[in-house]
């Protein structure tokens, strides 16, 4: 590990394989990653990758190989580190804002994170499964009213997710226009750099001035519960509130109307999701697997010399853990390409591994396994109300999804 | 099958509790992992060594021989 390669950054690897350029453009069956990453899986676990401002990386793309990397402290995943890979001026614009607990390394990410553990253990949230439940009949009853056709993701994949985190947060659900729309630009990697600044800074205020409410008069929910605590800045509770308003929200929503199609597509396999709850519970684990929708990779740079896969990585190197292709590495989901409702797809990294592995996938999961039953059971002749073609993607967003998906019942 | 945790290492993503929930459970006053059986029966032993797989932050140990 000592010969210094000076002459250029690029660390020494047996075969690096094609250069690839991120964010690789979509092509293909829109419920497959873009075939440059696959094609970049099939050639090598890690590779070299170059992104937009001329500076490259690791792309790992192995099941093995993407869990060693979340798993092991010494990838940091703070923007600050030298050689954090950013996917677009917009995100190293947000990490030099004070940033959120993901996007900083333990003990301060284990300090802030620990605040919150309690609030999303798997039994809270079984309790939570009857308010789910009524959030998730409500919305149907009242996209059903409406008469069809609808879009289904802004009368239901959309609304459900919100009313819950506004819910459990203790935010208005008044507000949800304002921060949905903020939120996605966040989430948009084509937006400009003062574009992102300026969404951060109108979420930030907003939520800091209803930190600074509920301070004064604390409620039972997670904001009140943050904004009483003496160990925790108004500014930290703020960017907490922040973190789980736009995870807990975009994430969710689109994996629903995503699923939703998944299901239109494959009727058999919808029957399945309509059998049980415990049926439920397998289907969503596989839809999670099948679509993983966090389709960008998950940034970590190097803090130390590391050999990963076979290959050599430096200190300071750049890496981007892909779910999508780990998700449909075949050593571990034989058949992966294909969805199958009846897969144990439980070893899935759709919610990344490690000590930043999701913090919200157990409310996640009940309000997937409610919403996509329900919607399934209530509206057996639920179909598309548009051709297929018309279907729009959400390619350049961090989380993958369907723009609209008109149905009718 | 003698399983232990570290709840140092845990990071409250609840995968031992959803994959085997008569073994682990989360503590509601910090949400670390608690072990419910240190010794479980040999048909839980898959989900056990499943539950040590996805656990995110390495923090269940199951040693097969004693
Ligand atoms: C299907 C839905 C969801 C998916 C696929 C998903 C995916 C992910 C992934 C991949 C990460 C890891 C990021 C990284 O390591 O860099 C993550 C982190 C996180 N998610 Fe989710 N998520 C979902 C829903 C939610 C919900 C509903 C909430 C909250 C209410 C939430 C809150 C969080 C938080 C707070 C983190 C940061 C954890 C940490 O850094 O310690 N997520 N999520
Ligand atoms: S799976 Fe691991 S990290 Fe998660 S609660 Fe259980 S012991 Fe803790």
């Amino acid at each position: 590990m000592t010969s210094p390669d000076t002459d250029t950054a690029v660390p020494r690897t047996t075969d690096p394989g094609p250069t690839l350029v991120l964010p690789a453009e979509a092509d293909g069956c829109p419920f497959d990653p873009p075939s440059a990453y696959r094609q970049a899986a099939d050639h090598a676990p890690v590779t070299r990758t170059e992104l937009w401002d001329g500076s490259s990386c690791w792309l790992v793309t192995g099941h093995q190989e993407v869990r060693a990397v979340l798993a092991d402290q010494r990838f940091s995943a703070d923007g600050r580190t030298p050689g954090f890979p950013f996917l677009t001026p917009g995100r190293r614009e947000l990490a030099n804002r004070t940033p959120a607990f993901i996007r900083m390394d333990d003990p301060e990410h284990a300090r802030l994170r620990r605040m919150l553990t309690t609030e999303f253990l798997v039994k809270r949230v079984e309790d939570l499964r009857p308010a789910l439940q009524r959030i998730v009949d409500d919305t149907l009853d009242r996209m059903v009213a409406g008469g069809g056709p609808a879009d289904l993701v802004t009368e239901f994949a959309l609304p459900i997710p919100s009313l819950a985190i506004c819910l459990l947060l203790g935010v208005p659900y008044e507000d949800h226009e304002h921060f949905q729309r903020q939120s996605s630009i966040l989430l948009d990697i084509t937006a400009a750099e003062e574009q992102v600044a300026g969404a951060q800074r109108e979420l930030r205020s907003y939520l800091a001035a209803l930190t600074a409410d509920k301070r004064r008069a604390p409620t039972d929910d997670i904001l009140s519960r943050l904004a009483v605590r003496e160990d925790l800045t108004t500014d930290e509770a703020a960017s907490t509130a922040l973190l789980l308003l736009v995870a807990g929200h975009e994430t969710t929503a689109n994996m629903t109307a995503l699923s939703t199609l998944a299901l239109l597509r494959n009727p058999a396999q919808a029957a399945r999701l309509r059998s049980g709850p415990a049926e439920a519970k397998v289907a969503v684990e596989e839809l999670l697997r099948y679509l993983t929708i966090v389709q960008l990779g998950l940034p970590r740079a190097a803090t130390e010399d590391l050999e990963l896969g076979g290959t050599l990585i430096r200190k300071g190197d750049g890496l981007l853990c892909m779910l999508s292709t780990a998700n449909r590495d075949e050593s571990v989901f034989p058949g992966g390409s294909d969805l199958d409702l009846d897969r144990d797809a439980r070893r899935h990294l759709a919610f990344g591994f490690g000590v930043h592995q999701c913090l919200g996938q157990p409310l996640a999961r009940a309000e997937l396994q409610i919403a996509l039953r329900t919607l399934f059971t209530r509206l057996p002749d639920l179909r598309l109300a548009v051709d297929e073609d018309q279907l729009s993607y959400r390619t350049t967003m961090v989380v993958h999804g369907v723009h609209s998906l008109p149905v009718a019942w | 099958m003698l399983v232990s945790v570290d709840q140092d290492r845990c990071c409250s993503a609840g995968q031992c509790v959803l994959t085997a929930p008569t073994v682990f459970d989360q503590s509601t006053e910090d949400g670390y992992v608690q072990l419910l059986q240190e010794r479980p029966e040999p048909a839980l032993a898959a989900d056990v060594r499943l539950a040590a797989a996805l656990c995110p932050g390495r923090a269940i140990t199951v040693s097969e021989s004693a």
